[in-house]
């Protein structure tokens, strides 16, 4: 004898949030029936592997049924077929574009192509998540920036509306696209301390402030995908920081009286100013080639933060460092420059400061 | 006569893209009825279209309009080949027929095709321009409501309830037609659907004509079904029963029919008034003659002429005379009704309404308590007299109550002339009606007289090729036959109904089973008005008197056709055991007869005077007993069953067990909860060929009948209980097994006597082991009964007894033999040894198979904690639902591996797989907890040789679990049933429910002291603990409602736990309303449409009713297993269908479906060939409810005085909420 058939509707589609995250996490049925009669949240009621066996066969292929309408969930919203609740509607769709933060700091800065799938198995492997959540993580990646990437307006905005995502995971999905788009390295050894957080909040602060989107103009006109040409042209200006002897010794008595007594490293900071500031500039300066927007991170890491770190900076010396060598340009005589420095500056400092940690 | 038919193609969204190599589609629109076709414009590379077409105008017949479907073909243009179909709406367009339903259709509605199932939407608009009819020969019956609920629909009342209407139509299944080897499976399939729309379309249409010319205009009940008999054709046949219904203006004041809260508490105030002072004052509140309340003739007309082929003007002519009679000559009869009850009662009863006349016939008739003899001559002298006066034309119900009263009263013969008229008329009248069958199973309060039980009859036929399509008249004679012999059953019952009836057939290749089942019943024609009455206008003064039908008047007919039609029939008497009769073509069976040839007794002729004098100065039946009172006579039963007084009023006698196929009456004393009781059987059967085949099924059939009867009373003694409600059985036939699966739902009922125990006796004594054994398996059953006490809570009042000290056996003595099931044949003709006093209700065990029998019976796995289950309406004894609801439907196909099964084998197989349904559908619906399956709807197929198929539709509906406890605590349940809605509703009629204290149980325990206490004064004893909580509680106005309460009752003081029951509920309601705006945040742009088996939504008020949804779907793949399998398959087909049914509701304005059911699933599946067909027909009532909440808040605030409320509750009618 044998269960031929064996189906489930229910006017109002009754799905169980736990075999949902499950069948997310690409279990297959029999490895998530088990998952659940271990996991203790059927203690209470008496049921054989049988019925949980039917349950989550049930269930799964509702989601396999759903998942076509997840995969643009303006959909799931006014489609017939499923009557969902709105909140479960919003939970389904949260969680189906949730992801690991490990799965996507592998995959952050990478071309999102077809080749990349083969590498999805090693990052399965890698990161000990199953093979058919990294697909779908990878086709959600890769579906929001399809969409998103020809879009006008806010990239947040326009991923949150499309995809109906909360505002962090929208944050997040806009950071994916924002590194897939303008491919930033971060696979380099030295940047694996780097947590794909850490990474996402780097890229907010550079869709914040260095896109076009940032600096207020029609949000009609154009996207904030990519980092302001004009902008990234204009940071060469700023060489005459480093350049210029005088503005360079100025710039260094200036921060070097603010910070004296408050820090620890003070000396340290002394000797080495001109190299950190000359690493900034630099950086900066570099910004209009791609190839080296694409290295903004690995450099900041090379010529920056390994520096600070080997001189045992603590976080909050390193805060005060920056705030005051920005602050202290505005100081400098001869600096035309400020509004660009501090475009530049600010984003560079948090972004910095988010990075410098072990 | 002509109508026009206009619909507009407003936009596409979410199509499939047609064209690979852009990904977009080129989609327009053909919009077809009948044989014209518009098209709209190609909408160019879009998945998301806006046509916005002009309106397409059709000028068609409305015969047609009636038949037709609206045909809507999405297509993708395509430049050089031919255009790709995206798929199809089929539209039914009778909403929009009928005045009272929608007036428009509009929304989006799922693009269906039968090979890749939803394939986007499209948004539609229809409306008709319907023409006058004058025509008095048309063809059509626009404007007659249908309605798939079997109770008078919640919004409106029923004025008149004609009698039964049936129609089938045949056609050649285009499966089967030669074309259909050259045609693609899309246009076979397609081909079908439209088929069998038009079909049910024609259906409708016919029986809206029967409908209209027995001058009704709805029909409730309507049961469509579809006999795919492959070959030999299709079939699709109806029944229903027509009604006249008014709809209310206003939404809020109770329905009648539906408000069954009210209707418990009949006897209202000024209705007691008489019974503490002495005499009977004429009732002050009814103003003058009030002849005209009565006089809207609420008669049963006679349906006999249109049983059948309306079609044919014929029928028409025959028919004109006697419709004429009835409306010519209407009511003026009326008379008799109301006077008959103070003809027999105690001069204290006054009746409800006495009319200025019939307060003129109480005067000449010294009526009292000295017996009938006395009262005898004065009825015929008074019915005389009301006669002459009126020159009455003899509407039926009033033969029938006059017959009644006279045949039951007369002691002898020496009845006069009159007499003997009356029972002539009675007889034409009854045979007038050729079927006295309702497809209703819950009636209005005062509707339903007495039960008989359940009546059945089954015929196996060989089908045939029907040559002549339009002359279907070998089905037809099928079940006439099959009609005819449940309405014999039915009167050797005692009964002129049958009530909750319901066909069904099995086919499996040529062989047919035909089955037709319903209850055997006993009906007030009179009550029935009286519960219409409550509206009329002259009402609003009397309301009371005239809303509740008062009990007497139901004793009084209770006595009468107890006395007068059990009498009669008896001569006619039929053979105890119907089964006997095994000629291949016909089975029939009376499940009475074998439930009473099962339980032995011996009828005490001693007893006679007793009941008699019981029955004298019986004055008011209760309503919560008198249903279950015998109707037939006790020295002529018609079966041997045993009789006891009943245990609520102890005037009549009832039944031990009471099976029937209708819903708990709302008014019935339960004790206890129901619980879902299943028997389930399967039989091999060799293959076999034509007759061969046909009559190896029926010589199988009884001893399957006999069988499950056996499981399903066993079962019930398991769980303590002593009757059943909506028993379904159903057996289905294969090619090498029959299954049998009978459901239905145990109650306790308060007035029959308490189940005894089950003792197991083996058949070698001696043998230690054994009677180790045996004792072992005593003790498991004594377990599980008294498990199961607890679980269900059925506490029979013990005490009872001993308070009594009546001349009533004791249970505990009552004498049961039954016999254990073997397949011996002789087993029939045992039956009739079954006589005799033995201790206990035996099982005996005499070989194995016995034994497994009765672990089998054990191995029921008793419902999770939280979960209760019934095939009813709702569950007896839960009346605090909240909003929470979810309907299903689960189908599982089971496949036997093993081909050398036993019977055994293969019914421990199926209980396995209906069990393990049942666990799963708990474990589902776990996180609804508290909750109860309602209306668990099982349907069995055998599809195939070794597949066993069960689809189960239901809906759990959660409820508030502190208030179980609550009802616990009262012990007994007055009226269980109510259901909150009910209950709401009831409290904009404050008065109305300070009358209900009068409720009859408190009224009989005041009036008969003495013997009738009964249970009735234990309870009195413990209430007025309750009734102070709740005045503790002080939380709103209904307060007020209490105290108004608790003043009319102090004469009495007693107290009846109904108040709890009634006040208790609104809290809850409160809070409920608080969880349903919670439960569904903001909107979601589709509308949320409920769907419910049920007649109701909990919390909620059926405002409107929009039009049957009757949908007929097939779907077929070609890629199962790129589909998912079967499962995969079957589960997005059910859930498009869910989809579609839903569309359709929300483009009528609707928002809910109610008495929704799934007819029909048929799943057939290829495998190999990676191919799988399935059928499914669904159908249900579209409605509009608003949540109660914003009524309740009304009700909260209104009635702020006692003053006041009289005054607002009659505002209250006039002004909707």
């Amino acid at each position: 004898m044998s269960v031929e058939l064996d189906v489930f509707v229910g006017n109002n589609t009754i799905m169980d949030e736990d075999v949902y995250q499950l069948w997310l996490d690409g279990h297959a049925v029999s490895d998530a029936v088990r998952l659940r009669m271990e996991s203790g949240a059927l203690r209470d009621c008496v049921v054989s592997v049988e019925v949980v066996q039917s349950d989550t066969m049930d269930q799964f292929r509702t989601f396999q049924m759903c998942e076509k309408l997840l995969q643009s969930p303006a959909k799931l919203a006014n489609q017939l077929l499923f009557q969902i609740p709105p909140h479960k509607q919003a939970m389904m769709i949260e969680r189906y574009y949730q992801f690991d933060n490990a799965f996507a700091r592998e995959v952050l800065g990478k071309k999102l192509s077809k080749g990349m799938k083969k590498d999805l198995d090693d990052i399965s492997s890698k990161t000990g998540i199953g093979i058919k959540s990294c697909r779908r993580q990878f086709d959600n990646f890769k579906r929001v920036f399809k969409v998103v990437e020809e879009l006008k307006g806010p990239l947040v905005d326009n991923v949150r509306h499309h995809f109906l995502l909360s505002d962090s995971l929208a944050k997040d999905y806009a950071a994916i696209v924002f590194f897939a788009n303008s491919r930033f390295e971060t696979g380099k050894r030295k940047l694996q301390y780097l947590s794909f957080q850490d990474f996402a909040f780097c890229a907010g602060q550079l869709i914040s402030y260095w896109t076009i989107g940032a600096v207020g103009y029609s949000v009609m006109e154009d996207m904030d995908v990519d980092l302001e040409k004009e902008f990234l042209h204009n940071l060469k200006d700023l060489k005459v920081l480093i350049n210029d002897k005088d503005m360079l010794d100025q710039h260094k008595s200036l921060v070097c009286a603010q910070l004296r007594g408050k820090i620890k490293v003070f000396n340290e900071m002394e000797a080495n100013f001109k190299n950190l500031s000359r690493a900034l500039v630099n950086i900066a300066a570099k910004l209009t080639h791609t190839k080296d927007v694409r290295d903004l991170f690995i450099d900041l890491v090379e010529k920056f933060i390994e520096p600070c770190r080997s001189d045992r900076w603590s976080v909050g010396d390193l805060r005060l460092f920056l705030t005051h060598y920005t602050s202290s340009a505005h100081m400098l005589e001869t600096f035309r420059f400020e509004p660009i420095w501090d475009r530049y500056m600010g984003v560079i400092k948090s972004c910095i400061l988010k990075m410098y940690h072990d | 006569m002509p109508g026009k038919l206009k619909a507009k193609i407003v936009a596409g969204r979410h199509l499939p893209v047609m064209d690979r190599a852009s990904d977009l589609t080129d989609a327009f629109v053909e919009v077809k009825f009948g044989n014209t076709t518009f098209k709209t414009d190609v909408y160019p590379k879009s998945l998301n279209p806006q046509w916005n077409s002009e309106w397409f105008k059709f000028e068609v017949d409305d015969e047609d309009l009636q038949d037709e479907p609206l045909q809507i073909t999405v297509l993708d243009h395509d430049t050089y080949s031919a255009n790709d179909a995206i798929g199809k709406v089929y539209i039914d367009i009778d909403p929009l027929l009928c005045s009272e339903a929608a007036t428009v259709i509009s929304g989006w509605f799922p693009i269906y095709d039968t090979i890749h199932g939803i394939r986007g939407e499209i948004n539609v608009l229809v409306k008709v321009d319907l023409f006058n009819d004058l025509n008095r020969f048309r063809q059509s019956s626009c404007g007659v409501k249908f309605f798939c609920t079997t109770s008078i629909p919640r919004c409106y009342r029923a004025i008149m309830v004609h009698g039964f209407v049936e129609e089938l139509v045949v056609n050649e299944d285009p499966e089967y037609q030669w074309i259909d080897r050259i045609r693609t499976p899309r246009a076979s399939n397609e081909a079908r659907q439209r088929l069998i729309s038009l079909m049910s379309g024609e259906l409708q249409r016919k029986i809206g004509l029967k409908v209209l010319e027995m001058g009704g205009n709805a029909v409730v009940g309507y049961l469509q079904c579809f006999d795919l008999e492959g070959e030999s054709g299709l079939v699709v046949r109806a029944i229903g029963t027509a009604c006249t219904l008014e709809k209310l203006s206003n939404p809020q004041p109770p329905n009648a029919a539906a408000q069954h809260t009210t209707a418990n508490s009949s006897p209202s105030k000024d209705l007691k008034e008489p019974v503490f002072g002495e005499e009977c004052p004429p009732n002050p509140l009814s103003s003058g003659p009030s002849t005209p309340l009565r006089a809207p003739g609420f008669s049963f007309s006679p349906s006999k002429s249109y049983s059948r082929q309306s079609s044919s003007s014929d029928t028409d002519i025959s028919l004109t005379p006697k419709t004429d009679t009835r409306h010519e000559a209407p009511r003026a009869t009326f008379f008799l009704c109301p006077s008959s009850p103070l003809l027999l009662l105690p001069s204290d009863m006054a009746p409800p309404l006495p009319s200025s006349s019939s307060a003129t016939l109480l005067t000449p008739c010294p009526l009292g308590p000295e017996g009938e003899p006395a009262s005898l001559p004065s009825l015929e002298a008074l019915s005389e007299l009301a006669m002459l006066r009126k020159s009455v034309s003899f509407s039926e119900d009033l033969l029938l109550a006059a017959s009644g009263m006279g045949s039951g009263g007369s002691g002898g013969k020496d009845a006069g002339p009159l007499k003997t008229l009356l029972r002539q008329q009675t007889q034409t009248a009854l045979e007038q009606r050729e079927f006295p069958f309702f497809t209703l199973t819950s009636f209005p309060p005062g509707f339903l007289l007495h039960v008989g039980g359940v009546v059945s009859a089954r015929s196996v036929k060989l089908l045939d090729r029907i040559h002549n399509p339009d002359e279907p008249e070998t089905r037809d004679a099928w079940w006439e036959e099959l009609r005819q012999e449940i309405k014999s059953h039915a009167k050797a019952l005692g009964c002129h109904a049958v009530i909750g009836y319901s066909e069904s057939t099995s086919i499996c290749e040529e062989v047919c089973i035909l089955s037709a089942a319903g209850t055997a019943a006993v009906l007030s024609c009179r009550l029935l008005q009286d519960g219409c009455l409550d509206l009329v206008t002259e009402h609003r003064l009397s309301r009371q008197p005239a809303l509740f039908p008062s009990g007497s008047d139901r004793v009084e007919f209770d006595l009468g056709s107890s006395g007068s039609l059990g009498r009669d029939v008896s001569k006619a008497l039929l053979p105890v055991c119907q089964s006997a009769r095994l000629d291949y073509s016909r089975i029939g069976l009376d499940w009475n007869q074998l439930a009473a040839s099962l339980e032995a007794q011996v009828a005490s002729g001693s007893q006679r005077t007793a009941e008699r004098t019981g029955e004298r100065c019986e004055d008011l039946a209760p309503p919560g007993c008198g249903f279950c009172h015998i109707p037939y006579d006790e020295l002529n039963m018609p079966f041997p069953a045993q009789l006891s007084y009943c245990y609520c009023c102890r005037r009549a006698k009832v039944p031990d067990v009471l099976f029937t196929t209708i819903d708990l009456p709302t008014d019935a004393n339960i004790t206890g909860k129901g619980c879902l009781i299943q028997a389930r059987l399967c039989r091999l059967k060799k293959k076999g060929q034509g007759e061969g085949n046909a009559t190896c099924i029926s010589s199988l059939l009884p001893f399957m009948e006999y069988e499950l009867h056996t499981q399903l009373l066993n079962k019930l003694k398991l769980r303590a209980m002593n009757a059943l409600f909506g028993l379904r059985i159903q057996i289905s036939v294969g090619e090498n097994m029959l299954v049998g699966l009978a459901s239905a739902t145990g109650v306790y009922l308060s007035a029959l006597p308490s189940p005894g125990g089950i003792q197991i006796a083996g058949k070698t004594p001696g043998d230690l082991s054994y009677e180790q054994h045996m004792s072992n398996m005593q003790r498991k059953i004594n377990d599980t009964i008294n498990k199961n006490r607890e679980l269900y809570h059925v506490n029979p009042p013990e005490a009872v007894e001993e308070l009594i000290g009546s001349p009533i056996p004791e249970i505990r003595q009552r004498s049961r033999l039954f016999r254990s099931h073997s397949e011996s044949s002789d087993e029939l003709s045992e039956l009739d040894l079954s006589h005799g006093k033995k201790d206990a209700f035996v099982l005996e065990i005499d070989d194995t198979d016995a034994v497994e029998d009765i672990h089998s019976l054990l191995t029921d796995a008793p419902t999770p904690p939280g979960f209760f289950s019934c095939n009813t309406e709702v569950m007896p004894g839960i009346n605090n639902w909240t909003s929470g609801l979810q309907m299903f439907t689960s189908v599982r196909v089971f496949r036997l591996s093993n081909a050398n099964l036993t019977n055994q084998g293969l019914n421990k197989i199926f209980n396995e797989l209906c069990e393990n349904l049942l666990k799963s559908l708990y474990f589902k619906l776990r996180s609804m907890v508290p909750c109860c399956l309602c209306h668990l709807n099982f349907a069995v197929a055998v599809p195939e040789d070794e597949l066993i198929q069960v689809a189960v539709t239901a809906v759990a509906m959660s409820f508030h679990r502190d208030q179980i406890q609550d009802s616990n605590k009262s012990g007994e349940d007055r009226a269980p049933m109510k259901v909150i809605t009910e209950n709401e509703e009831q409290l904009q009629f404050p008065l109305e429910l300070s009358a209900d204290t009068t409720s009859p149980q408190g009224h009989n325990t005041a009036k008969n002291s003495g013997p009738s206490d009964g249970s009735t004064g234990g309870l009195g004893g413990r209430a007025p603990s309750v009734d102070y909580s709740s005045f503790a509680d002080r939380c709103s106005s209904w307060i007020e409602q209490l105290r108004v309460k608790a003043h009319t009752i102090r004469r009495g003081s007693i107290k009846t736990t109904s108040s709890t029951d009634r006040a208790s509920p609104l809290p809850e309601g409160r809070s409920r309303s608080l969880r349903s705006t919670r439960s569904f945040p903001g909107s979601s742009s589709v509308t949320v449409v409920k769907m419910t088996p049920l007649s109701f939504i909990p919390g909620a008020k059926i405002t409107k009713y929009l039009g049957i949804i009757n949908m007929f779907f097939i779907r077929e793949t070609t890629s199962l297993r790129e589909e998912g399998g079967v499962s995969g398959f079957l589960h997005s087909f059910i859930a498009e269908v869910f989809a579609m049914v839903r569309a359709h509701v929300a483009a009528l304005g609707g928002n809910a479906v109610v008495s929704y059911s799934m007819k029909e699933c048929v799943f057939m599946e290829n495998p190999n060939k990676n191919q799988a067909q399935c059928l499914i027909n669904v159908s249900g009532d579209a409605v509009i409810f608003t949540r109660e909440t914003d009524l309740e808040v009304s009700s909260y605030t209104q009635p702020q005085t006692n003053a006041n409320t009289q005054s607002n509750n009659e505002t209250n009618e006039d002004t909707p909420a």
